[in-house]
């Protein structure tokens, strides 16, 4: 007796796939709960501050942190465009926004958003002569950029040298603090979302799987993918412009290989290519990394295990099996 | 057939010493169908690629419409309305058949074609898939690229041409690799096509099925052009009978 496993789908998710899914309130649960219970979470643990305590809503808010920097990875992914140095974007807003409250004392309301659109210009316009480039070489050339930068700061001694600028305005109160990062994640998650399965977001989709055949399809790539770096860099930027004044210091740490490595491997564990799955990976490695923090000096080795068991275990990532044993059930079938 | 559309004036192309592209000219009047024909390797796509713009030339001019089009990038060579299929398909995988078309509907030149806004693209893309022979009231233009059978996936590539709406439409062996049958459905589409006056380029390797419909044919061997003329010539011409079956006294 030789027994198989077989896949099959839920009834459920094929009555949900069309205009039938409001045919009942069972239906629509099956549709929403996915969707609106990660929400809920999100906007409810700001407010469980008695609960969880303190340190425990920074850790929240450092996640979603990494999670816009995951987003922003992904999103560049779905480009084709295959990043190791989130950290451009997360340095570049950090220090536009840390030296615009240092030098011209505007407010934490006008620098952050002027941070984040001039910090993902300016690294757009950092990567633009490299847009041409796929695959590793790009990869590499993005992994070299947050350190040209940093050494760039720490030589010429500009922007504060290796001191950095410290004393900034801080944020006004711990609720900007928690809920600001939250909105940000969300409104990156669902806009990504929505974004990718536009009109717009099939042709970056089309560059990421045959960019030549874009290409004779009248459409200027190069353009294309200039424009995708940059939505990707505001939601880089914005976590360091936020870190920032949270900070209340820039300096040369917000160029630091972790804002670049975490995120990759955020997306990675989760699942590439999906937005919910890098934001899934987020919310599980920092958490785990900080609870790791008891274990003292070996914390890295735990991490680093746990991290190597969740790729092996599961190479297309959490949020893929996740989703497939949501709508899928596995049973065993004889084949004789 | 009296206006020229397309001019090529002794281009050539060298990839590090082996000249794939050696001064060749030919022009191309508008409404004509003309076929390009030669061995493996005598340098047929190397053409291809020079006339749109995904290889420069070392020299040589290419004049399309009165515009010198020599050496600009890919997108603005489509964009004045040269599209062109690939040898090896290779369509967006990840994305359905339909959604496969939304990419050349979503270029400015088919924007500016239809003036203004471009109404609901996904319609455009079924209709233009049911004219390349996607059956319309099957699942086969929402299934995913990856799954298709090679024929549709040719047949996708050649849709994805005609989503921009060109004026020439070079086709790089399109039927290599379709079936007889496939072959004999997508014929007509090609004529018809022809027949209502669109230019086209074929480069092929099936002569029997590219003499029929073709009105001229360019044959070359090792980059340089051996032959001009109409198809029931060059089956008679010594030189293409040379290059397709070798001559005697190379060896």
């Amino acid at each position: 007796m030789k027994y198989r496993k077989e896949r099959l789908d839920r009834g459920i998710k094929a009555r949900c796939e069309d205009i039938f899914a409001l045919s009942s309130y069972k239906e629509i649960s099956y549709l929403l709960f996915p969707r609106v219970l990660p929400v809920a979470i999100l906007l409810i643990l700001p407010l469980l501050q008695g609960v969880i305590g303190l340190y425990w809503e920074k850790v929240l808010m450092i996640t979603c942190m990494i999670a816009l920097l995951a987003l922003s990875w992904d999103l560049m992914a779905s480009v084709g465009l295959i990043s190791l140095g989130q950290a451009l974007f997360f340095g570049t807003g950090a220090y536009i926004t840390g030296y615009l409250n240092f030098a011209f004392k505007l407010p934490p309301i006008l620098t952050i958003p002027l941070g984040t659109i001039g910090g993902a210009l300016f690294s757009t316009l950092l990567l633009l002569p490299v847009l041409r480039l796929r695959g590793v070489y790009f990869a590499i050339v993005t992994l070299t950029m947050p350190l040209l930068l940093s050494r760039f700061i720490e030589t010429t001694k500009i922007l504060g040298g290796t001191e950095g600028m410290s004393a900034l305005s801080p944020l006004p109160n711990i609720w900007v603090e928690l809920y600001v990062p939250v909105f940000a994640l969300l409104i990156c998650l669902f806009g990504f979302r929505r974004l990718i399965n536009e009109d717009y977001g099939l042709v970056l989709q089309g560059i990421r799987d045959n960019d030549r055949a874009v290409m004779s399809g009248a459409i200027n790539i190069y353009w294309f993918k200039a424009q995708a770096v940059f939505i990707a860099g505001i939601a880089g930027a914005f976590a360091g412009a936020f870190m920032t004044h949270y900070y209340r210091f820039v300096g040369m740490p917000a160029f630091a290989m972790d804002y670049s490595i975490l995120p990759l491997t955020a997306a990675v564990l989760g699942g590439v290519g999906t937005f919910a799955g890098p934001t899934i990976g987020a919310f599980i490695l920092m958490p785990l990394s900080e609870s790791l923090r008891a274990v003292g000096t070996l914390r890295v080795v735990f991490y680093s295990a746990i991290l190597i068991i969740c790729v092996v275990g599961l190479p297309e990532g959490i949020f893929h099996y996740l989703r497939r044993k949501y709508h899928q059930f596995e049973r065993m079938v004889d084949v004789g | 057939m009296d206006k020229t559309i397309l001019t090529v004036e002794n281009i050539s192309k060298n990839f590090g010493g082996v000249a794939a592209i050696v001064r060749v000219s030919f022009e191309l009047q508008e409404g004509e169908l003309l076929g390009i024909i030669g061995p493996n390797g005598s340098g047929k796509t190397t053409l291809v690629n020079l006339l749109t713009g995904f290889v420069k030339p070392d020299s040589g001019t290419v004049i399309y419409q009165g515009r010198n089009i020599t050496g600009k990038m890919p997108y603005k060579i489509a964009e004045l309305g040269i599209a062109r299929t690939f040898q090896m398909v290779k369509p967006f995988y990840q994305l359905s058949a339909f959604k496969n078309l939304i990419i050349p509907l979503y270029s400015s030149r088919v924007k500016k074609l239809r003036g203004g806004k471009y109404g609901d693209r996904d319609d455009v893309a079924i209709d233009l898939l049911e004219d390349v022979g996607f059956e319309r009231d099957s699942f086969v233009p929402y299934k995913i690229a990856s799954s298709l059978p090679h024929g549709y996936l040719k047949r996708l590539e050649l849709a994805r041409c005609l989503a921009l709406r060109p004026d020439l439409l070079i086709l790089d062996e399109l039927f290599s690799g379709m079936s007889m049958s496939e072959v004999a459905s997508t014929l007509p589409i090609i004529e018809k096509l022809n027949a209502e006056g669109l230019s086209i380029i074929m480069v092929e390797h099936r002569l029997k099925e590219l003499f029929r419909i073709a009105h001229r044919v360019i044959a070359l061997n090792f980059g340089a052009k051996i032959a001009d003329g109409p198809p029931r010539t060059m089956m008679e011409n010594e030189a293409v009978k040379a290059a397709y079956l070798g001559s005697e006294d190379e060896d």
